[in-house]
Order: C-alpha cells, then structure tokens, then sequence
C-alpha cells in the first residue's frame, strides 16, 4: 500500500469514528429518554398516557421502518439547515443520529422495561416521586442493558456509516468502496476490513467489560 | 375571614384526631375496594392502635395485600376511609401521599432490594428521597445496620446475600426514616422456618424496642403466633373476626380461622380419625379446647379425682401464647357406660373447658 493510500486510510479512520462516536452520542442522549418515556407512558407506567404513548411509539416505527439509504437522501433538506452543508462527515451525523435515535430508544425501552415491578413500588411505598424512581429506580437497575444497547448500537452505526458514503461522508466504507472495489486495490479492501473487525471487537470488548462491572443482579 | 379559616382548620383537626381516637395509628372504615367482578375488599373496618403488632391473616385472594397497599395509598379504595395517624388519605392525591408514605415503613416478600445499590446504599434510600444530607444517611444507615445485625455488610451487593439478610436489609431501609407504622407484606413467607424465626425475632425487638406500631399481613398462622398481640381474620373482602391472640386460637369462631389454625394445632391423628364411627361403640373420643384459668390448673388429675373410672389421653397439649396457655387435648372414655360419660363432659364443663364428642371407636387397641 502507498503511503498516500496509507494516509487515506488513517482519515478513514478517523471519520468512521467520529461518525460512529458522535451520532452514537446523540442517540444516547436522544434515545434513552426516549426509552423511558415509552415504558413511563405505557399502561401500569409511572406516567400512564396511552395517547402519548401511541404516538410516540408510531413515529419512532416510522423512522425506523425508512430504510437508511432512503434517510440518508431524504432528510438532505434538514442536513443543510443544520449543518449548513449536505456533503461530508459531519453532514453524515445527521441522518446517522436520527437514524440510531429511534433504534436506541425501543432497545433502551427493552432494558427499562425488565426492570421489577416490585422495586418501583418498594420506590413509592417510600415516598418517592416520579423522578426518584427513574433516577434511583430505573435507571440504575436497567444500567447494564442500557449499556449493552449502546453497544450493539455503535457496532449498528459502524455499519450505517459506511452507507453514508453515499453522501460524501467519507470513512472507511467510502474508503473501500471508491479504492477497494472500484480501482481494484485488493490491499485497501482487506486493510478496511481488518480495521473494521478490530473497531467492532474493541467497542464489544469494552461494552462487555462495562456491563460486566455494572451488573450486580444474582 | 383568615381568622375564621384557621379556627375551623383546627375543628376539622381535632374532629379528626378525636374520630380516629387517641393512640390509633391506623383506621379504617367500611373500605370497599372492587377488581371487575370481584370485591377485593368488601366493607373492612380495621383499627390498628399505637405500638401493637397486629397480624392481618387471611388465605390467598383474601384481600390482604389490597388492604395494606390502601394504607400507603399505593390502592386506592372505591369507598370507604382510611385513617393515619388521625388524618384521612384516601382521597389525597400522588403528591400528598409521598411526605405521608415516608411515615411509613414497608417491607416485601421478595425484598424489593435495589440490585444496582449496595446494602449501605439502599437502607439510606428513604432519607436519599427525604433529601437528607449523605454524611446523616450514612451515619443512619450504619445505626441500623447494627440494629439488624449486617454491619460487616454495608459494602456488600444485595445478590450476595442470603434470603434472611435480605430481609434483614429491607428491615432496616423500612425504617431508615424513622416510621410511625411498619407494613409487613408476608415478609417471611419467601424464607425457610429458622430465617423466619429469627425474622419475626427481629421484629419483636424493634417492636418493643422502638415502641414502633407493625401490621403484618400473612397466610401463616405460626407467624401470628409467634409475635401479634391482635389478631385479625380477612375472608372474601371482609374482617370475619378479630380479638387477642390467645382467644382467638383458644376459640376460633369462624371457619377460616378454624382451617387456617389447623396447620398449628393438635388434631385427631389421621389414623384414629378414620376409624370415627357416629354410633355409640366401646370407647367415646372427646376434643377438649382449653385455655387461660382452665388450662392453667391440674385439669386431668381434678378430673381423675372428681370423676371416677379410666379415661385415656390420645392427643394434645398446652401451648403458651402471649403468657396465656391454650390447649386441646383428646381424650378417650371407654365404655358404654352413658351416665359415666356425662359426668366426665359435666366436670370439664363446669372448669370452663370445651367440649366435643367426636364420634365413637370400637375395638381399641
């Protein structure tokens, strides 16, 4: 490999993360409210509201049911007004972000929702209020799934953001689609997949350490 | 006019403490409470005075669990009021509850402990939600700790420990914030016979200990026995009958109470009760329920002496509950002698004993 190829593939690098890290990011401080309030609004939840409930959970299937191919070009409009601009990495985030956002939320929704009833009544049989119990409730007790969840979701991002190519993003999926597949440079391609493998296995890794040090359920 | 309202915020006051009389932390009147179809409450009136243990007994479905969550306004009542501590909460709403919940303890049959919160941190939870600083939660909850016998425990994770300290720890975060009443949801019933003692143990010590008041709701009756004063019977949504301890096994007046005291009381071996015949045979099998003065004095030689001619103990004995013996013995007169019989029933009559004639077996070995 040439050092300039070298060198593109170092950017690549750093685009995918930041890509994968900031829309992660901004899913996890969009989804997991998201999450909780789906499980706080659904029947026998701490804030019952079917109708909220019913139309957060429609739009949240709506944008998960667009393929993301589909976002990527679709939600250009918005990209610009946010960005300023609808090519490269940081317009990536985007789509990215709005994508994991939902996808977040109901895997987030599936970790809150184990969590024992009996708890969130030990919670208000002691007075405490609607915030106690997702702050010392909720929350903490369905940490380690909601930290697994991230997990799979940055794993998911490092996928989408390949795609995102398709927009200019750059990062490692533009890398071996434009110099690996299409200029035939074998080396590229195998390099791009090495990275990738290593990137999925490091955030596995640590995701599981994490979880594995959260977890203090029997 | 500002006047006139605080003068009649006092009234309503002193109507209040005066109905719920003085010394009862808990009242209820006629509470209904309904699940569809089913009245899961159907008109309970309850009182539970200042320091008693009063054990709330009933068989599954009973309605119990919907009676002591109407306490803490987890439930609420279709009708009917609840009283605590003189003030009426049934119809009081989410955020007028909370401040009143804190003057109430609870503790579950599965614990309910926090698992992501080591022991330490979960016993200072009720202060956490009171808002009380860390360095008094922390200083609380290691008093307590002690109380509850866990102080080498309070950096432990709730999965590491037994079920007894589980409880144990629940015990101790009820009353982290110091309540006026204790609920007990079948705090034992998870736990096996020892841990249960020593479960029900610890709860007397703090009752005594602490003058703290304590309803516990349970299926078992050995639990009653080992540490209510009162005792009260909830069958199909209603109280069927309630009174000390002691009387209540001594004289059991509804059939629940009869079934649900069966597990703890002598009964007729199976072996002799299958050979019962209702016609009058060789020898006449008797149940005696005795309790307080009766069973105190030397009933069985009074009788030997008073009463001339052989009779046989089969079954039986004195139990001590709250300082009172209570018994049931099961004897057996031989003969057809009809006149003999009706001395030795006479005797046991006349010292207050019950008496009942079970049937007749013939043949005895």
């Amino acid at each position: 490999m040439s050092p300039v190829l070298f060198e593109l593939l170092l950017r690549s690098i750093w685009e995918t993360i930041l890509m994968t890290a900031a829309s992660g990011l901004i899913s996890l401080v969009f989804g997991l409210p998201l999450g909780l309030a789906l499980v706080a609004t659904d029947r026998g939840g701490i804030a019952q509201s079917l109708w909220v409930n019913r139309v957060l959970g429609a739009v949240i299937n709506g944008f998960r049911s667009v393929p993301f191919i589909i976002l990527l070009v679709a939600l250009i409009p918005l990209t610009r007004l946010i960005v300023g601009t609808s090519i490269g990495t940081w317009a990536a985030i985007v789509p990215l972000s709005i994508a994991a956002t939902p996808y977040y939320a109901r895997i987030a929704e599936v970790s809150l929702r184990e969590v024992d009833h009996g708890l969130i009544e030990a919670a208000r049989a002691m007075g405490g209020n609607r915030w106690t119990i997702i702050r010392e409730v909720l929350v903490p007790e369905a940490l380690p799934g909601i930290v697994a969840g991230f997990t799979v979701t940055l794993v998911t991002l490092i996928g989408a953001s390949a795609m995102a190519g398709a927009i200019g993003a750059g990062g490692l999926g533009d890398l071996a689609i434009r110099y690996g597949y299409q200029r035939f440079e074998t080396s590229v391609m195998v390099a791009v997949v090495i990275v990738l493998i290593i990137l999925v296995c490091g955030i596995q890794w640590a995701g599981d350490r994490l979880v594995a040090r959260l977890d203090h359920r029997a | 006019m500002n006047q006139h309202f605080t003068a009649s915020v006092e009234l309503a006051d002193k109507v209040d403490s005066r109905s719920a009389g003085l010394g009862d932390v808990v009242r209820l009147t006629e509470l209904k409470r309904r699940f569809g179809e089913t009245a899961a409450l159907d008109g309970v009136s309850l009182t539970v005075r200042k320091g008693e243990i009063l054990g709330l007994i009933g068989r599954s479905g009973a309605g119990k669990s919907t009676l002591i969550r109407c306490l803490n306004g987890l439930e609420r009542p279709d009708s009917g009021q609840v009283f605590i501590e003189g003030r009426e909460i049934s119809r009081l709403g989410e955020r007028e509850l909370q401040p009143l919940r804190r003057r109430i303890g609870m503790i579950f049959q599965h614990f309910n402990l926090l698992s992501a919160k080591t022991v330490e941190g979960n016993v200072a939870l009720p202060l956490k939600i009171e808002g009380r600083p860390r360095a008094e939660r922390r200083a609380r909850a290691a008093e307590l700790l002690q109380l509850v016998g866990l102080s080498d425990k309070a950096k432990a994770y709730p999965s590491s420990l037994s079920g007894g300290q589980k409880q144990r720890v629940g015990i101790a975060r009820a009353l982290a914030a110091r309540p006026a009443l204790l609920l007990s949801d079948e705090a034992t019933s998870a736990l096996d016979p020892e841990t249960t003692r020593s479960i029900l143990a610890l709860l007397r010590d703090i009752n005594r200990q602490l003058g703290l008041t304590i309803l516990l709701i349970t299926h078992e009756m050995e639990v009653i026995r080992s540490i209510a004063d009162r005792v009260a019977v909830i069958d199909a949504g209603r109280i069927v009958e309630q009174g000390p301890v002691w009387s209540v096994f001594a004289n059991p007046r509804s059939e629940v109470s009869r079934s649900l005291l069966g597990a703890i009381r002598p009964e007729l071996p199976a072996e002799i009760q299958s050979r019962l015949a209702p016609a009058a045979g060789e020898e006449t099998i008797l149940r005696i329920d005795v309790a307080g003065e009766a069973a105190r004095g030397p009933l069985l030689s009074d009788l030997a002496a008073a009463v001339p001619g052989p009779f046989r103990l089969m079954h039986g004995g004195i139990d001590h509950i709250q300082q009172q013996p209570v018994g049931t013995l099961f004897l057996s007169v031989p003969g057809a002698d009809a006149n003999h019989l009706a001395q030795v029933i006479a005797f046991l009559k006349a010292r207050q004993a019950r008496v009942e004639v079970l049937g007749h077996v013939a043949g005895f070995v």
